[in-house]
């Protein structure tokens, strides 16, 4: 039930004898959705906030992204290019770069939340009057938000590894980058409602994402793989945002029709050709779930 | 002064509150009441489940069975309705250190929706209170310990609470911190119409509460105001020092009827009218005396009557003005 809850107005100010410091009393309204648009909105901001102070974090986190793309790729491009067809191995990676990219800072944003526990912030949040799910939706909105932000410095490299500055590409790759950024920080924040130290968080998420990364598909095509190798990238959540970023990437490119067969074949389910915009379902309803999970377990803790 | 305040309802009414952790029954059922307006201090050791009470009244943690109404509201069926109307200074800093003092007030605001056109002047009022004005567009962490901590008041207060509830909010500052800290509590019962509830281990802090509430093991011994607690004591305190002080404490059994106890490795006991009885003391105890204190009862008294053990803290001792003493020492032989 819901009485009005004004703060009391201030009684006559017999005020202090400096007569400073009379404090007007504010009137807090009952909780609306609005107010709780408002809880949604501030903890966005706040994650866009501290990305922006950290600068340090934007370029670390830009650090594995650059090996994979311009040290592994050119190191393995003498060895590689009798089988790709003349296509740059460079290119060919690219598309998994920007999805590493994302993934890693929005492991990190999901990682805040363990290290607001341990520095007292998230009592703060803890005891506002707003539901819990209004700040895990803030918390993962701003983390995929941070994390998008991440991919699109990736994605102004594209020239650097023969892709084209095209408006469609950066549009339709963007979103799709956004919406795993959610997934990833969706999936943190699952996490960090269970497990209370940092340390113990990161290796957990270490232990989840590099095998996410390897078995994605993003360093190799996903056709004809050996039958254990298929089928663990095929239930690889990540193994949904590489392929449609990559189907993307070459639609856009130049090549031959066999260098397009052999390095972009495209995710199969029993040799149905999987859709893009099915795949990117898949990393939105996955999403979806661990953001839900994640509600739950904040809802119930006290 | 705020004469409307008082009259009305209750600002906490606790009834038969009991929090249970597995084995360990931290409140055993405790009731009371604070009045509107008033300051309330909760005293007592670490570990008497001050803490646990407080979590239960601002909807932290959820009572095992009995329960409490904050600002007319249940802390269990109504959690929204009694957080929007509690302000809470935690022992730990809730702060983020990585955002300047206006941006985790800011912040604060919006959680607990604080009118748009409302923030930006009571903003000001608050941090002006607490002298944080100048500073509030410096990131939290180039802020002191006490700056943090009244950094903390000030967004507590920031919406108006009815009800501000403070968990040891001078534990681990500076004297000078401590008082100023102090001085706005005291400044906030003058200019806003609100109930502060307080916990303490500091028994000169308990001084300036309108009332205390003693809590020792998960229950409530005494609640009074502090200068009724003193005047039930009664008595003045006596420590002695002696060569022996199982020898003493049989002496003053035998000859003087008293039940003294080893306090703070002293001979510890209460007379009234202490000054008159020391002259006795030394004629008939029949003991070498090395040295004698006579206080007047202070709230370690208050809490040693009641509970049989004092409140010992290093911080608190220096500051207690309250003390008169004697010292005599008997010729050294």
């Amino acid at each position: 039930m819901a009485s009005p809850t004004t703060a009391p107005a201030p009684s006559s100010p017999a005020a202090s004898p400096d007569g400073r410091h009379q404090l007007a009393a504010v009137r807090v309204p009952t909780r609306t959705g609005r107010s709780e648009l408002r809880a949604i909105k501030v903890v966005w901001k706040r994650e866009l906030i501290r990305f922006s102070r950290d600068r340090l974090r934007i370029l670390t986190s830009l650090m594995q992204p650059f090996l994979f793309l311009f040290v592994l790729g050119t190191g393995l491009s003498k060895l590689a290019s009798a089988g790709t067809h003349g296509v740059n191995l460079k290119t060919f990676v690219y598309p998994g770069v920007l999805c590493m990219a994302v993934m890693f800072t929005a492991m990190f944003s999901a990682a805040s939340l363990v290290w607001d526990r341990e520095f007292g912030f998230l009592r703060e949040m803890m005891v506002a009057p707003v539901r819990r799910s209004s700040l895990v939706l803030g918390k993962c909105l701003g983390g995929g938000t941070v994390a998008g932000f991440q991919g699109v410095i990736v994605l102004c490299l594209a020239g650097l590894v023969g892709v084209p500055y095209d408006g469609s590409l950066i549009v339709e790759v963007f979103a799709i980058q956004l919406l795993l950024a959610f997934t990833i920080t969706a999936f943190g924040v699952m996490i960090a409602a269970r497990v209370s130290q940092l340390q113990s968080f990161m290796a957990l998420m270490q232990m989840v994402m590099m095998p996410m990364f390897f078995l994605s598909g993003a360093l190799f095509p996903v056709a004809g793989l050996p039958q254990w190798l298929e089928l663990l990238n095929r239930i690889d959540p990540l193994t949904y945002a590489v392929d449609p970023i990559r189907r993307i990437v070459f639609s856009h490119l130049d090549i031959s029709a066999a260098a397009r067969a052999t390095l972009d074949p495209g995710v199969t389910w029993w040799g149905w050709h999987v859709p893009s915009v099915l795949e990117a379902g898949v990393v939105a309803v996955l999403g979806l779930i661990m953001l839900g999970i994640a509600i739950v377990q904040f809802s119930r803790a006290e | 002064m705020n004469a409307t305040a008082a009259v009305t309802t209750a600002a906490v009414t606790v009834d038969h509150l009991v929090k249970r952790y597995d084995e360990v029954e931290a409140v055993r059922g405790i009731e009371f009441e604070v009045r509107s307006g008033e300051i309330f201090g909760f005293l007592g050791p670490n570990g008497a489940g001050k803490s646990t009470t407080i979590n239960m009244l601002c909807t932290l943690v959820r009572p095992t069975a009995g329960s409490a109404r904050v600002a007319g509201h249940d802390v269990v069926g109504e959690r929204d309705e009694v957080r929007r109307n509690i302000g809470l200074v935690f022992q730990d800093t809730t702060l983020d250190g990585y955002l300047t003092a206006e941006q985790n007030l800011r912040l604060h605001a919006e959680l607990y929706g604080v009118p748009r056109e409302a923030v930006g002047p009571r903003m000001q009022q608050v941090m002006e209170m607490v002298g944080l004005w100048e500073r509030r567009s410096s990131l939290v962490n180039t802020f002191s310990g006490g700056m943090k901590r009244r950094l903390e008041i000030a967004r507590g207060l920031l919406h108006s609470p009815r009800v501000l509830f403070l968990d040891e909010p001078t534990v681990g500052l500076d004297p000078q911190t401590r008082s100023s800290i102090w001085s706005y509590i005291r400044e906030l019962k003058s200019s806003e119409d609100i109930t502060i509830f307080l916990t303490t281990h500091y028994m000169d802090e308990a001084e300036y509460c309108d009332r205390i509430a003693i809590m020792d093991q998960g229950k409530i011994i005494v609640l009074d105001t502090p200068e009724a607690l003193k005047a039930s004591v009664g008595k003045d305190r006596i420590q002695i020092q002696t060569d022996d002080d199982a020898a003493a404490l049989a002496a003053l059994a035998e000859r003087f009827g008293i039940e003294a106890t080893l306090a703070e490795g002293m001979v510890t006991f209460g007379v009234a009218e202490g000054e008159h009885f020391v002259p006795r003391l030394f004629a008939e105890l029949g003991q070498p005396i090395r040295s004698v204190n006579v206080s007047r009862p202070s709230l370690d008294d208050v809490f040693m009557s009641y509970t049989g053990t004092t409140i010992r803290d290093a911080e608190s001792g220096a500051a207690d003005q309250r003390r008169k003493t004697a010292r005599m020492m008997r010729g050294g032989r």
